[in-house]
């Protein structure tokens, strides 16, 4: 145990005393992984000469999973062989390792919500920016301001198709992963589909937040790639694991909607959690979504009253 | 004056006026437009034309003053306006990629009109513009001049009080803007009120009064003879230029 707290790798977080405990840090994401102790483990070391210990990972990020144990395992290799020093009769402890969540360390596990995050920003945040500005490049958009239609019906207008796609979107890659890739959808998918539809709004406002903000296709395609389609892609934790990422960059990453999203599909879908674990990440989405929409229709009317 | 029911008159503005920070685009404006009336509004690049008509269109609300169009008032019924007028913007504003019937169907349903409305009012549209054989082509297929055409027509699809016409002629020849001239006396005949900016003073000949801007103020206005009298200038281009040489605000 001290080897392993003293390894540069692992911080202890708590002596769980109990399966029930460890699957329940498991689910809040506390953990990446548990070393299983036997009770009577000094005992059966000097009697038996050997001993199991079991390590299990959540490998529902296969990578940090096979890397954790690989690394636990060489802790225990070690702690062996300081122990047989000089003794002829040489114990042996057996690590056993168990990949929680993705037994079979599939990478369709860590790539299925990353594709969804990202496939849902790029449709309605790209999308919705470059229509409404098409609109307002093509003069469209003045002559419907114009009209009897209120401004509101001319944006959800604008953003419907978007949110139908993006549904369609998410319906498919559920079914690819669960028949093509064979991923079991561990949690509840009516849960799953509502909080993908949170996301889809947070990327729909935020689609309008730009194209509020921006008066050509150009720019509005400029700033949804760069400002949105790279951090998504390198801070929602898809690519990279957050926790490995410098300060600076883990407080970035707090920013970009889709590593909320990312980490709610992944406890949903993979983890089986329900509501009461992942609502702080639910608030988030939400609280964005809320700004973003506020701060888009602000920005429309002052356009409407100032030009 | 009796605000919001001023049924002689389709626009009347009283001091209006619109402030951006420091900068006054408009300022204090004053005038009447009665109905069936050709209103001609001039004035050169940044006179504050465009920010004016949006104020009337009740797209941007005054900062002081009051305006009424059509019998509604500018500042609290701005959507009663929007119901009540036609607006064809400086830029070409249909759908590029919709055919000419596409178009049609899609604004006058913006505007409320019955699916029989639409049918019998873009049949004689197409008529009207000789278009029948095109009402099937994209609309980016057609020439300048027959867009503008085109434009002005669903402009006034469904018979709105005042239409209010920005620049419609820019980029036009001169054998199509008097087309498009006759269309607009036609419209006004039938008692539809036009408000036309334009920067071409043959233009301003046409209408039955006009208005000249210079820096957020009107500096001239009456019809096309008082106006050359006044200034005892052969044309309103020589009205135009003694106006506006006079302006301290620089053209944007």
């Amino acid at each position: 145990m001290q080897r392993i707290e003293a390894s540069r790798y692992f911080d202890i977080e708590e002596q769980l005393s109990g399966a029930d405990q460890a699957d329940a840090a498991f689910k809040r994401g506390l953990i990446k992984l548990v070393v299983v102790i036997p009770e009577n483990f000094g005992e059966n070391i000097k009697h038996q000469n050997k001993v199991q210990v079991q390590i299990i990972a959540d490998a529902s990020d296969p990578n940090t999973g096979t890397t954790l144990t690989n690394y636990i395992q060489a802790i225990t290799g070690d702690f062996q062989s300081d122990l047989n020093e000089g003794k002829k009769l040489p114990y042996t402890i057996i690590p056993e390792v168990r990949m929680l969540y993705n037994p079979q360390l599939k990478g369709a596990y860590n790539f299925v919500p990353g594709v969804m995050a990202m496939v849902l920003m790029l449709v309605c945040t790209l999308m919705t920016s470059i229509a409404i500005v098409r609109e307002k490049e093509t003069g469209t958009m003045e002559v419907l301001l114009v009209s009897p239609l209120q401004p509101v019906l001319v944006i959800l207008a604008k953003s419907t198709p978007y949110l139908l796609l993006s549904a369609i979107n998410i319906a498919s890659i559920l079914l690819l992963s669960v028949f093509v890739l064979g991923l079991p959808i561990a949690g509840s998918i009516v849960l799953l589909v509502l909080l993908s539809l949170l996301f889809t709004v947070t990327s729909l406002s935020l689609g309008m937040l730009i194209s509020s903000i921006t008066a050509s296709q150009q720019t509005a395609m400029l700033i949804s790639l760069m400002g949105l389609f790279l951090p998504t892609l390198m801070l929602s934790g898809f690519m990279f694991p957050i926790e490995n990422m410098p300060p600076p960059l883990q407080f970035m990453s707090n920013l970009v909607p889709a590593k909320w999203y990312y980490y709610i599909v992944k406890a949903v879908m993979i983890k089986g959690v329900g509501l009461s674990i992942i609502w702080k990440e639910v608030l988030v989405l939400l609280v964005m979504t809320i700004a973003y929409l506020t701060l888009s229709i602000k920005k429309y009317n002052i356009r409407l009253a100032t030009t | 004056m009796e605000r919001g029911n001023n049924q002689e008159y389709a626009i009347t503005a009283e001091k209006l006026t619109k402030t951006f920070g420091a900068f006054t685009a408009v300022d204090q404006i004053s005038f009447t437009v009665s109905r069936g009336e050709i209103f001609g509004f001039l004035g050169a690049n940044g006179a504050g034309k465009t920010t004016a008509m949006r104020m009337l269109c009740g797209l941007s609300k005054p900062s002081s003053g009051s305006a009424s169009v059509a019998g509604y008032d500018v500042s609290h019924q701005p959507e009663a306006i929007k119901k009540n007028i036609g607006y064809m913007s400086q830029k070409f504003s249909l759908y590029e990629d919709l055919t000419v019937m596409e178009n049609i169907t899609f604004y006058a349903g913006i505007y409320g009109l019955s699916n029989q409305e639409i049918r019998d009012k873009s049949a004689s549209l197409l008529q009207e513009l000789k278009m029948e054989h095109e009402k099937k082509k994209l609309v980016k297929s057609l020439p300048l001049g027959w867009k503008q055409k085109l434009s002005f027509s669903i402009a006034i699809i469904h018979a709105p009080k005042v239409v209010f016409l920005d620049e419609p002629t820019g980029g036009v020849d001169p054998l199509t803007r008097r087309e498009f001239w006759e269309m607009i006396y036609a419209s006004a005949r039938k008692g539809t009120t036009i408000f036309v900016t334009t920067h071409y003073m043959d233009e301003a000949e046409y209408c039955d009064r006009v208005s000249i801007m210079v820096d957020g103020s009107i500096a001239a206005l009456g019809t096309p003879s008082a106006l050359k009298q006044q200034f005892s200038a052969p044309t309103m281009n020589d009205v135009f230029l003694q106006l506006a040489r006079n302006a301290t605000r620089q053209a944007d």
